[in-house]
């Protein structure tokens, strides 16, 4: 479950990663300031357990910072380590903030005669290829001599496709393209930050895709009060949405104490925290209203890094 | 100055006050003792918004990290009230103290009713605790004892 939401998580992130996908996560160095002279320094990364260090660092040239009054700010001090990226964001107003990554686009197959073709599939562009590593996948023609291998390097039961065949962006597929199974993917993995009171500005529902909508203020959460958070989609409540929470620290347990959870008629999941720390939250749902006609399906994912303080 | 102000305070309030609360912070026989910040705050048995009656923090402590910076390691107090009180603030704020006991006025527009009162120390390269005691306005004796940060915690009518 957790594979596969993270799978299309991190193909549609564009992150850098090893073809069999690991957990996307942040890890901010603290939630809760009480001026507005400080910054967070986060951590990035993907592997199996949230906040382990142990696998692939996450391309953090995407960050969001979504200020209290509505400006964007600026992730700095950006560094790629061989486990785990980081960073710094100046939180210099008050409010809360939100810092993350959000992804959108279209991914899956098509034919043109007869051929199998991709469409934005991230693996990076092959050997010697300009924008190695960014976001940027290998358009049409990218595929060079030595592509093949990055190509075959591809276990996970999908077809091979000729690097050749592959386009970055639904506008790309050929007018004679036959056998369209594409997929648009919404995503977003993120956390939140308060400066002094904390502030809902942030939290208004677009009505677009899966939201999530605070109850309880996600910086205000205490070991032994439960705590509650709206999903929506589309702007309509959520109902029976499946959500996984996952605290941090899992190598010093037995259990990964996993909480497999699901919101009520409105949306509501309510979470009971076992113990204070730092806890990785995770939902994903599929559905066949996406806002591209080309698209015959919806996935949209929810990531947060949640804060719980001992009371 | 803010010292002087404390002691204004509660030398003309004294007989105008809801009640004392007495704060014992315990001597500590550590190699780096650092006295720790503390708040003491009530708050209504029916719910409703808490009000700082102290909060003992490195006030003159400016630069790079303010003594306002460590005030969120106060966690519980932070969320309850603190972060919304604007600081220094007049009769509440002032300079950390030294271990022994504290006599803290309990204002005398409290309204009569139930409260919780609590307290919360945090110290540097210590731990932080938290103690409550039941609090009636007009005040009755109470008393409540901390195991590590904080000693006794009393309650007074005057």
């Amino acid at each position: 479950m957790i594979r596969k939401s993270l799978l299309f998580t991190a193909a549609a992130c564009g992150l850098a990663m090893p073809a069999f996908a690991h957990n996307a996560w942040l890890l901010p160095s603290t939630t809760v300031l009480s001026d507005t002279q400080q910054s967070v320094t986060v951590d990035a990364g993907a592997s199996t357990a949230p906040f382990e260090a142990n696998h692939a660092p996450v391309n953090v040239e995407g960050i969001k910072v979504w200020a209290p009054d509505g400006s964007m700010g600026t992730a700095e001090n950006a560094a790629r380590s061989r486990y785990r990226s980081t960073f710094d964001v100046k939180i210099d107003k008050p409010g809360t903030w939100r810092i993350g990554m959000e992804n959108n686009g279209v991914s899956g197959s098509f034919k043109v005669d007869g051929q199998p073709w991709m469409v934005g599939r991230r693996r990076g562009p092959p050997p010697g290829a300009p924008g190695a590593g960014g976001s940027g996948a290998g358009g049409p023609g990218a595929g060079g001599p030595g592509a093949s291998g990055a190509a075959a390097g591809n276990p996970g039961g999908r077809p091979r496709i000729d690097p050749s065949r592959v386009v970055a962006s639904v506008e790309e597929i050929p007018a004679n393209a036959t056998d369209l199974d594409l997929t648009e993917t919404m995503s977003r993995n993120e956390f939140f930050v308060t400066a002094g009171e904390p502030s809902d500005t942030l939290f208004k529902p677009t009505g677009k895709g899966l939201e999530f909508v605070p109850v309880t203020m996600p910086t205000d959460l205490v070991s032994n009060e439960p705590a509650q958070f709206r999903f929506l989609v589309d702007g309509q409540p959520a109902k029976g949405l499946e959500v996984e929470v996952i605290p941090g620290g899992r190598r010093y347990r037995e259990s990964d104490g996993t909480q497999k959870l699901t919101t009520d008629d409105q949306g509501v999941l309510t979470v009971n925290w076992p113990m204070a720390g730092m806890y990785w939250l995770n939902a994903s749902l599929t559905d066949t209203k996406p806002g591209n006609p080309k698209a015959a399906r919806r996935r949209m994912g929810y990531t947060a890094t949640l804060e719980v303080l001992a009371p | 100055m803010k010292t002087s102000i404390a002691i204004a305070v509660s030398m003309v309030a004294a007989p105008a006050t809801a009640g004392t609360v007495t704060v014992t912070i315990p001597r500590i026989n550590v190699a780096e003792y650092h006295v720790p910040y503390v708040a003491v705050w009530i708050e209504p048995k029916a719910g409703g918004p808490a009000r700082t009656l102290a909060v003992w923090y490195d006030v003159d402590k400016r630069g790079n990290e303010p003594g306002t910076k460590w005030l969120a390691d106060l966690r519980t107090w932070w969320r309850k009230g603190g972060r919304s009180l604007n600081l220094p603030a007049d009769g509440v704020s002032g300079a950390t103290r030294a271990p022994g006991a504290h006599r803290i006025a309990i204002p005398a527009n409290v309204k009569p009713g139930e409260y919780t009162l609590f307290v919360e120390a945090a110290r540097e390269e210590g731990g932080r605790e938290l103690v409550s005691v039941p609090l009636s306005i007009p005040a009755r004796a109470g008393k409540a004892s901390g195991k590590t940060e904080l000693g006794a915690v009393t309650v007074t009518a005057r």
